[in-house]
């Protein structure tokens, strides 16, 4: 009688963490927004200028050689235009890639670790012929490098 | 872990890890028309792609709809060993998301 008992309360108590164990498993594996909030006003504005403002605090840029992109001069396809962006600056906090003559130029804004290397490599759409922009935070100030590309599939229609 | 939205590869060589992914999402901006029924596609598309290594974050983007259908994007970091995981986790305007981990070779 005894050892049943036992038996009884050895049950609850597992299925109780077994229950507990599965909670925390689905918080962990449900994506969550790390973000504060995303950038609306970033991605909704509809120029280069206001896009930069929103998004990295101002439209000031320093044309660089610091900042290399790599884009292939006609990609044809509007819709798939790899753009590879490196630099030699150290300490950058934020890339931006921006597509001008699309009706909202922002592509994304990518925000580097401690341990990432300030490059990356992404996708892009163009809608028509443009041009590509990168743009670099680094000690507060902005740095661009910018690629004209001919498409003559348009990407956004 | 297994997933069906996101091929993950990382590969660790002197001392730097690339983290290579891919992730199946429409990226559709909302300007484009279904060809049968003339109507508008939603707008769909991911804004936000994190990853992280050994519980650090390495990089947080901020996306939006002009990124190319099946978003691919390709980076490095310094350290990571080949054993080790990353994690990438993306999220969308309708809150769907997929959390994919890989083990560095």
């Amino acid at each position: 009688m005894k050892t049943d008992m036992k038996r009884r309360l050895f049950l609850k108590a597992s299925l109780a963490t077994g229950a507990v164990g599965i909670a925390a498993g689905a918080g962990l594996l449900t994506p969550r927004s790390v973000l504060a909030a995303w950038n609306t006003a970033a991605f909704g504005a509809e120029s280069v200028a206001d896009a930069l403002k929103a998004g990295m605090g101002s439209d000031a840029l320093t044309d660089s050689a610091e900042v290399m992109l790599d884009i292939p001069k006609n990609p044809e396809n509007g819709a798939v235009v790899p753009v590879a962006v490196t630099t030699t600056l150290s300490g950058v906090e934020s890339i931006a890639l921006l597509v001008d003559k699309n009706v909202k130029p922002l592509c994304g804004i990518f925000y580097p670790g401690k341990r990432m290397k300030p490059a990356m490599s992404i996708r892009v759409k163009v809608g028509e012929s443009a041009n590509i922009i990168a743009v670099m935070k680094s000690g507060g100030k902005l740095y661009s490098a910018k690629q004209a590309v001919t498409v003559t599939i348009g990407g956004c229609g | 872990m297994a997933s069906k939205s996101i091929k993950l590869k990382a590969k660790t060589e002197n001392g730097e890890t690339t983290v290579k992914a891919l992730i199946k999402h429409p990226m559709e901006t909302g300007r484009r028309k279904d060809k049968d029924s003339g109507e508008l596609i939603p707008i769909h598309y991911i804004k936000e792609v994190t990853c992280k290594y050994q519980d650090e974050t390495v990089l947080t983007t901020e996306l939006g709809p002009t990124i190319s259908k099946n978003p691919f994007l390709s980076f490095t970091f310094s350290g990571g060993a080949a054993g080790e995981t990353v994690e990438l986790t993306w999220l969308d305007n309708k809150g769907e998301g997929e959390t994919a981990s890989a083990t560095i070779s």
